[in-house]
């Protein structure tokens, strides 16, 4: 006969209050890691996009990502005639906030040059880009349609296409517009600067920069080998994929990921004492009943799987709750929410570590428990 | 002195002793006590606060270390100056029964399930445990209770319950700690004939701690303890 879960049937409105209280703190943990997972996701998300091999920035530069840069527009040219490279494509980034129904939107608005490395991918409706001016091709998330206007800058964008699941680290969603569109947003200086630099006889900086230049290789080619042959120019540098990502996720979302784990691990701190208390307090209710068994003869390993029982059914039935409430409200929550199979089977089986040591109080109790108490003693 | 019986005694106890604490501080709870019951008896330990009737329970159920003596629980020497037997837990299974002031069910488990566990507890498989609970809340005229939890039991059905309970593993040996103390006068005369009666049908031995006036005609002998000592024997 099963004590743990007699026990548990017999106040199963309790059991099942107690678990709820513990799934919310569960859910909020697992929500902590699933917005960590979300951030890299989202960092991640631009650079993978691409589907490139070779990102060629300014010398020194880590960019365009963790660090600014600045290359001259034709660089293109150069690296696309480097054996190897398959394509290439130059890109621009910028953060912009658009005016739509009177409402701020922030985008991460891309440049990029139609048809080379760079180009929207995994566009979900509309079309992509058909033309060379005032089209955009922007994220669901925007919350824009097929059609709508959005006013970047001094110039109206047409929405012609929809991606899904496409932000920046920041989880601005990212809109993608031509190189020369983007080149004049980021680059041109508004009518009444314009004026005062020409009446100082200066024609301005050349608009024809770029932020990177992003390549393909064939399907041969060493990533390695083409990377040093970029990083002869001397006002160039060049990052392997591998390499961006782990800029990505070593620079960029580092101090995110170390605020977001010590919270978590507080959390799970928590859980572990709010479990503790909660079993012992089970325990010390039933101490006379346990004095009881002990005094009719029952093993302690009888009591103490009744006490290490209900602590796992306790954690794990909150575990499932919290799991089932965080999935059913994750796409509710403003940045992205990533829930990995992984990440919840890592959390369970930390919930059970929890329980098992959260059990350790109250199985103490229980094995102190003085039979003769039953007695009256 | 030494208060015994004739046959075989299934309680036995020679110059038991027990003090807490040393020097200035030292307590003799129980002082060279001698007795014996036997199998069919109804005895009871009566005595004023702190005269040791307790203690002597408790050493007696094996769950207080005496500080001197020889105990023999069912014709076994289980105690001579150190415990003889290393589970004192398997020894209180199989061969001693407790009946409490309040009944001490286990309010998650209903009256069979109560009774079941400790069959179990002794290695009956849950069939064989369920059965013979049955069996034993029936002969205690409770069975048409035995699906209910013991909230929803009167004392009298809760008290019964308990002696099916201290009864299951057909223990030759019965310790009660105020049995009737919970109960109002006919319960308790009834709860007394029970436990009287299975003494006499199992040939057990009942030993009860009691203030109860009322039933001390129920008892075969009273053993009268005082400052921890024996000092006397009562028949009735």
């Amino acid at each position: 006969m099963n004590l743990a879960f007699r026990d548990v049937r017999h106040n199963l409105f309790r059991f099942l209050l107690t678990c709820f209280g513990l799934s919310l703190l569960l859910s909020v943990v697992l929500a902590m890691i699933g917005i960590y997972r979300g951030i890299v996701v989202d960092a991640m998300t631009v650079a993978r996009n691409h589907g490139v091999d070779l990102w060629v920035v300014e010398a020194g530069s880590r960019g365009p990502f963790a660090e600014a840069s600045r290359i001259p527009g034709d660089s293109r040219e150069g690296i696309a005639r480097l054996a190897g490279v398959a394509a290439a494509g130059s890109v621009t980034y910028q953060t912009v906030e658009a005016d739509r129904f009177g409402k701020k939107i922030r985008l991460y608005v891309i440049g990029f040059e139609p048809g080379r490395p760079g180009s929207p991918t995994g566009i979900t409706r509309g079309r992509a880009i058909g033309k060379s001016r005032f089209e955009m091709v922007a994220d669901g998330s925007t919350g824009l349609k097929i059609g709508d206007t959005v006013k970047l800058g001094r110039t109206g964008f047409t929405v012609v296409g929809l991606t899904e699941n496409q932000v920046a680290s920041s989880g601005d969603p990212v809109a993608f517009i031509t190189l020369p569109d983007a080149q004049k947003l980021q680059f041109e200086l508004a009518p009444p600067a314009a004026r005062v630099q020409q009446a100082r006889g200066s024609e301005g900086a050349s608009r024809d920069t770029v932020n990177a230049v992003v390549a393909r290789l064939a399907p041969n080619a060493s990533v390695e080998a083409v990377a040093e042959t970029a990083r002869r120019w001397r006002h160039l540098s060049a990052l392997t994929q591998a390499e961006q990502e782990r800029v990505l996720a070593e620079s960029l979302v580092d101090r995110a990921r170390r605020q977001i784990g010590m919270f978590t691990s507080i959390l799970l701190l928590v859980s572990t004492v709010i479990i503790a208390l909660i079993v012992y307090t089970m325990t010390m209710e039933k101490i006379r009943q346990i004095a009881m068994l002990k005094l009719i003869g029952a093993p302690d390993r009888t009591i103490v799987s009744m006490i290490v029982q209900q602590a796992l059914a306790l954690g794990l039935t909150g575990f499932v709750f919290g799991t089932l409430l965080i999935a059913a409200i994750k796409d509710h929550f403003p940045r992205r929410v990533v829930l990995e199979a992984d990440s919840v089977l890592a959390l369970g089986s930390i919930v059970v570590v929890v329980c098992l040591l959260a059990s350790v109080l109250g199985v103490r109790a229980a094995l102190k428990a003085d039979p003769a108490t039953a007695l009256g003693s | 002195m030494a208060a015994s019986g004739s046959e075989q005694a299934l309680i036995s106890l020679r110059g038991i002793s027990k003090h807490f604490g040393e020097g200035e501080t030292r307590i003799d709870a129980l002082r060279d006590i001698s007795l014996d019951v036997v199998p069919g008896e109804v005895v009871a330990l009566r005595g004023p606060s702190g005269s040791g009737k307790t203690t002597l329970l408790n050493v007696i159920a094996c769950i207080l270390d005496p500080s001197g003596g020889r105990m023999s629980l069912d014709g076994e020497l289980v105690y001579e100056g150190r415990w003889l037997r290393k589970d004192l837990r398997r020894l209180r299974l199989e061969k001693i029964g407790f009946i409490f002031q309040f009944h001490n069910l286990l309010p998650f488990l209903t009256a069979t399930d109560n009774v079941a566990l400790v069959l179990q507890l002794a290695g009956k498989t849950l069939q064989e445990a369920e059965a013979r609970a049955g069996e034993l809340l029936d002969y205690l005229e409770v069975g048409r209770r035995k699906s209910a939890f013991p909230a929803k039991l009167s004392g009298g059905e809760a008290q019964r319950v308990a002696i099916a309970r201290a009864l299951a593993n057909r223990p030759r040996i019965i310790l009660a700690d105020e049995p009737t103390a919970a109960l109002d006068s006919r319960r308790a005369q009834i709860a007394m004939d029970l436990l009287r009666k299975l003494a006499v049908d199992q040939q057990a031995a009942v030993m009860a701690v009691t203030h109860d006036e009322k039933i001390f005609d129920r008892f075969d002998r009273m053993f009268m303890l005082r400052d921890g000592k024996l000092e006397g024997v009562v028949r009735t």
